[in-house]
């Protein structure tokens, strides 16, 4: 069983289309996406278990918490171990997260929940999001941005097909409404979780890796688009964190990440705020509902397009754009509050499309500064910044907001000072980005090899 | 994509998988239209009001 996991076996034979990899990786990222449609599951829990806010939001906070810190630790293993390993050991842990929470809430111990969802599933998720990123880097050298943009963007894609799967699962098993059944949760838990076992098993099944001299037909390395910041060396994940470019980068995505996350925990309760003047609370919380889905269209969107431009423009470029532009307009929609709908709707889709950009781009970023060597290592490493903005973004957002609403404020005034910090994280983050030079020779790993080979010269 | 860029080992051009192909993206396709669809039409109520 081992061989058939080693990166030996799925070497692709002559004649297998590198258009093969992307459906491989997006059946693993469209699931471990199903992390963001978690709040389906919080009314449900809190009404049938009787928990609070806080303890129905435990599984995915720990989750995401678990997500930055596996890609961080067992990315150098992803790398050496190969694309199906890694897609197994995620399905695996995936799947198992929703079949332990099964059984936690036959049995009611919620307890099971965290751990399964949270801690297990929590595992599947880093292993999974970093699994098919140095892989597609090898197979598209010549369009790194289009290849990781389309598998990123499955992540974000993934809440669109969980979301109302949960909600038609739920409503069938009795697992929604005034009292659901705890039952009834359980087997969704245990519906979703073989779902995504047969719906995963393509991804591991499908992925192959590129022969050691395979290169695009008609693309030559010699003639491969150049510039300052795109390296033809490597570097590997021991030494990347030890510049000052993996750092910049890592409060980069931090930032963008913080920003964007500022509008989208708290998208429904912010467009209620804005635009108060439904015709009846249902057309309210209708049109609420209308604005997160439209939201999470831009981020995913945003995701592949912006990605694949950066092929043509540049990373450095584009995240120029993303914090730049984002900063700027974040401050129109401080200044203009709810003056005007259609601008606010506009600003909101273009900050949200720079969040999901932001995951999207990082990859190639990486490849351009660090080579393909251990990239998908490295990437591991600096999701450990989402972890952090994960728990940043919201905890500005919702202290502020909460403060606000204590004080007697109303309307848009409650997000004022979130914004306006969101603007200053973002030009902070525009320098980090326009700090970033060329990774210094000496971390070059032929650099290293040919010191090691003077010192034993030397020694001899 | 082409079959230009369906090359194998050592830049050789021997095969391709159209059958494959179709299968693998409809694996992904259809349920992402799915969510797609399903998303989409909660937006008209934005400016329903």
């Amino acid at each position: 069983m081992a061989g058939f996991l080693q990166r030996e076996r799925i070497v692709a034979p002559p004649g297998w289309s590198r258009w093969l990899v992307p459906p491989a990786a997006l059946s693993i990222h469209l699931a471990i996406g199903q992390a963001y449609a978690w709040s389906v599951f919080k009314p449900p829990l809190e009404k049938g278990l009787g928990i609070s806010g806080v303890a129905s939001a435990l599984p995915f906070t720990l989750g995401i918490i678990m997500l930055g810190l596996s890609a961080a630790l067992f990315g150098t293993r992803v790398d050496s171990n190969g694309p199906r390993w890694a897609m197994v050991v995620s399905s695996s842990c995936f799947v198992s997260g929703f079949l332990i929470s099964a059984l936690g809430l036959y049995l009611r111990q919620y307890w099971m929940v965290v751990v399964g969802y949270g801690f297990v599933g929590g595992i599947g998720l880093g292993i999974g999001y970093i699994s098919p990123v140095s892989t597609l880097i090898k197979w598209f050298p010549d369009r790194p941005g289009l290849s990781t943009g389309i598998a990123i963007m499955g992540f974000g894609g993934g809440a669109l097909i969980a979301s109302p799967l949960t909600n038609q699962l739920l409503a069938a098993f009795g697992g929604s409404g005034a009292t659901p059944d705890v039952n009834g949760i359980a087997q969704t838990f245990l519906v979703m979780g073989l779902i995504y076992a047969v719906f995963m098993s393509v991804g591991w099944l499908l992925i192959r890796v590129p022969a050691q001299d395979w290169r695009p037909a008609g693309w030559d390395p010699a003639h491969a688009k150049t510039g300052a910041l795109i390296t033809t060396a490597n570097v590997s994940a021991r030494n990347a964190i030890r510049t000052p470019q993996f750092w910049l980068l890592w409060v980069v995505l931090c930032f963008n990440v913080t920003a964007g996350i500022g509008i989208l925990e708290r998208a429904a309760p912010i467009y209620s705020d804005f635009f108060p003047d439904a015709t009846s609370p249902q057309a309210l919380a209708a049109a609420a509902a209308g604005f997160v889905a439209m939201l999470s269209l831009a981020n995913s969107a945003g995701r592949i397009a912006w990605s694949t431009t950066s092929d043509f423009l540049g990373r450095k470029n584009m995240y120029r754009i993303y914090l730049g532009v984002g900063a700027l307009l974040y401050l129109a929609l401080t200044l203009l509050t709810n003056t005007n709908k259609v601008l606010f709707l506009l600003i909101a889709i273009l900050l949200l499309s720079f969040y999901g950009a932001g995951f999207a781009t990082v990859p190639a970023y990486l490849r351009d500064l660090f080579g393909t060597y251990q990239v998908g290592a490295i990437h591991g490493r600096l999701l450990t910044a989402w972890s952090t903005a994960g728990v940043l973004g919201p905890l500005i957002v919702n202290a502020i907001a909460d403060s606000r609403i204590a004080a007697g404020v109303t309307g848009p005034g409650r997000y004022t000072l979130s914004f306006t910090i969101m603007v200053g994280l973002l030009v902070v983050g525009f320098v980090c980005n326009e700090l970033i030079r060329p990774v210094n020779e000496r971390y070059h790993e032929s650099a290293l090899t040919k010191d090691a080979t003077k010192k034993t010269e030397a020694r001899a | 994509m082409t079959v230009s860029e369906t090359a194998g080992q050592e830049g050789t051009e021997r095969g391709y998988h159209p059958v494959l192909m179709v299968l693998a993206w409809l694996w992904v396709l259809v349920p992402f239209s799915y969510g797609l669809y399903q998303l989409v039409i909660k937006i008209p109520a934005l400016f329903g009001h």
